[in-house]
């Protein structure tokens, strides 16, 4: 049933196989940090065995944040926030406008300084190396701002530049980056005419310049059609198994049940809570759901709460969450007039839980 | 971090400076039509036709006064308005700054890159104006190529101010104010069309905390070859206002884009 949880597990073991692989064919890095992980990820791929929870404890994180808080004005944006953000995993922030995700980020990245607490990624100390941090990190920002005074290729070349990169350097990334994103056809089209999906891609490209360890996007699909989100996870999934750290902020909960090893929902600055998609379902809400609309529910509604359903309404929407379904079930099916949708619970569910069902804005 | 630290530039602000020569090379014909075809067009219109009943000024030819303070006055609105359209276009609707502030790079590196490429632009015309003014025969010589330097640290000078304005500015109507209350009274006041001792004592007095003042100063002495007293102070003045406009604008931009 929970198919989406089971294949993040099975992706997370062959990733880390083939992480410990990636590693090492990079023997031209001699960062310490980097030396540690490479250590720790052979390390896990050897006791994959052990559970999930051992294998956290063992690992440095790549982000580690404690009592994070950021005030602007009167008003707190994020308010006491911890988490920790282990390598070669991608973890999502989920949560309305304005619960505090993007803030976080800009905190990360040394965009926005911090109102209180620590943070640290790489194991520096944000506020102190801000530019070093941001030397390993492909940031992926909300809204598109690819340089339209250039060409597809330029806004790659000219990139690079900002890492150090030469352009002898920048040229063999450039030709791998332009397939990635295939993009290698419109290389000198410019980034006005392209497509939404296609600016996506190439911002992504972009962010993928200085080979970073870890991969920061912020709503990386919103306001893309199906066709192109689906390009895009498709491709974020390849990062992954390439074994780099991913961190995303998203409110598609399909996108973060699909791509997130470990999921952070906030609300109002605060963390509501933490764990893998399937955790979080399995803790938050009952395995199944029937929703029910149509006219004279109040019966069903008896009904459904006798069988001890847990119900909840969203305008003329009954919710009807339960573990044993097959009684409702068939008493719907004799019931005119309404119609009804049995499915698994999914995230979804779990959010709108965790964050309530009213407009947010 | 500290809003108000002590900017310091990197290496990496030559990249921000190279990404808008690769700008301006796509812009190439447009450019220097502009380069070359305002300063002649100030220089035959105002030189020759203003000239005729002027005569002489200062002991030298009309013309050769004009053109000797144009290349000041020029680069004073080369480098400033680079520094407020340019630089808010790239700073606000383009997002340009939001992207290269995801690399290394800091806004001290940006506003440096930005601040050599206000003052390479002023280079740009300067050397339209020189060799326009020599095709003229008011140039005094080979040394008055000396200028070109110091139209880089003029453009400098007034590329901090401008790029001061872009941060406090929220649309390009508010660069009106600038224009009509600082860029336009230096261009009348600070000695590029008449000498400044024909000024009220007063007025002398003030016009000698404007920058452009001492930039005339400088660019007089080179391009029409009169003597040079105290290019010191008058360089001081220049890097004086350069100096201060970056640390400020830093300042500021910090404010701006870190919230």
């Amino acid at each position: 049933m929970r198919s989406a949880g089971g294949g993040a597990q099975q992706f997370q073991s062959a990733q880390l196989g083939l992480r410990g692989s990636n590693l090492t064919e990079r023997p031209g890095r001699t960062d310490p940090f980097e030396d540690s992980l490479k250590t720790e990820c052979s390390y896990n791929a050897i006791t994959m065995g052990t559970t999930a929870q051992n294998k956290l404890s063992s690992e440095r994180p790549v982000i580690s944040s404690r009592g994070l808080t950021k005030r602007f004005a009167s008003q707190l944006a994020v308010d006491g926030v911890d988490f920790d953000i282990f390598p070669g995993r991608c973890f999502g922030f989920v949560g309305p406008n304005g619960a505090g995700k993007t803030t976080t980020l800009r905190m990360a990245m040394g965009l926005t300084p911090l109102s209180g607490g620590t943070l640290s990624v790489f194991g520096l100390p944000v506020s102190d190396h801000a530019s070093a941090i941001r030397a390993r990190v492909g940031i992926v920002p909300q809204a598109d701002n690819l340089d339209p005074d250039f060409t597809v290729e330029e806004n790659l070349r000219v990139y690079a530049s900002f890492f150090g990169l030469s352009r002898r350097q920048a040229a063999p990334r450039i030709e791998t980056l332009l397939k990635f994103a295939s993009l290698s056809d419109r290389r000198h089209a410019r980034t006005d005419t392209l497509s939404g999906g296609m600016q996506r891609r190439l911002t992504i490209a972009r962010a993928l310049i200085n080979d970073p360890d870890l991969v920061v996007l912020d709503e990386p699909t919103t306001g893309l059609d199906p066709q192109a989100r689906h390009v895009i996870w498709e491709r974020l999934t390849e990062l992954k198994l390439r074994g780099k750290t991913l961190l995303l902020t998203t409110h598609y909960m399909e996108e973060a049940e699909r791509l997130c090893d470990e999921l952070l929902i906030m609300d109002r600055g605060r963390i509501l809570d933490q764990g893998s998609p399937r955790q979080l379902i399995e803790r938050h809400v009952e395995p199944e759901v029937i929703e029910i609309r149509g006219e004279g529910g109040a019966a069903i509604q008896q009904l459904a709460d006798g069988l001890g359903c847990r119900l909840e309404h969203l305008g003329t929407c009954l919710y009807c969450y339960t573990r044993q379904p097959a009684d409702l079930i068939a008493a719907l099916k004799d019931a005119h007039g309404l119609t009804f949708l049995h499915r698994p619970t999914s995230l979804e569910d779990v959010f709108l839980r965790l964050t309530g069902r009213e407009l947010r804005d | 971090m500290a809003l108000w630290r002590i900017p310091r530039a990197r290496v990496g602000a030559l990249a921000v400076w190279r990404r808008n020569v690769l700008v301006w090379r796509k812009l190439i014909v447009p450019a220097v039509l502009m380069n070359f075809g305002e300063p002649t067009l100030y220089l035959l219109g105002l030189g020759f036709g203003l000239g005729h009943f002027v005569g002489e000024m200062s002991g030298m030819s009309y013309l050769a006064f004009l053109a000797s303070g144009i290349i000041a006055s020029s680069a004073m609105t080369t480098s400033s308005f680079e520094g407020m359209y340019s630089v808010f276009t790239r700073m606000v609707p383009q997002k340009t700054y939001e992207a290269i502030l995801a690399t290394p790079l800091e806004v001290d590196d940006i506003l440096a890159g930005e601040m050599l490429w206000c003052a390479t632009k002023s280079v740009f015309s300067g050397i339209a104006i020189l060799a326009v003014a020599a095709i003229l025969g008011v140039v005094q010589g080979w040394s008055a190529l000396w200028v070109i330097p110091v139209v880089f640290i003029i453009g400098l000078c007034f590329a901090g101010p401008a790029m001061i304005m872009s941060a406090l500015a929220y649309n390009y109507d508010f660069f009106n104010y600038y224009t009509v209350l600082v860029i336009t009274p230096m261009f009348i006041l600070c000695g590029v069309f008449y000498p400044i001792d024909t000024l009220p004592q007063a007025m002398q007095d003030f016009v000698q905390f404007l920058p452009l003042t001492h930039a005339v100063v400088l660019t007089r002495a080179l391009v029409a070859g009169v003597e040079l007293t105290q290019p010191v102070l008058h360089l001081a003045v220049l890097l004086f206002y350069a100096a201060l406009g970056y640390y400020v604008a830093v300042v500021l931009v910090r404010k701006k884009l870190r919230v």
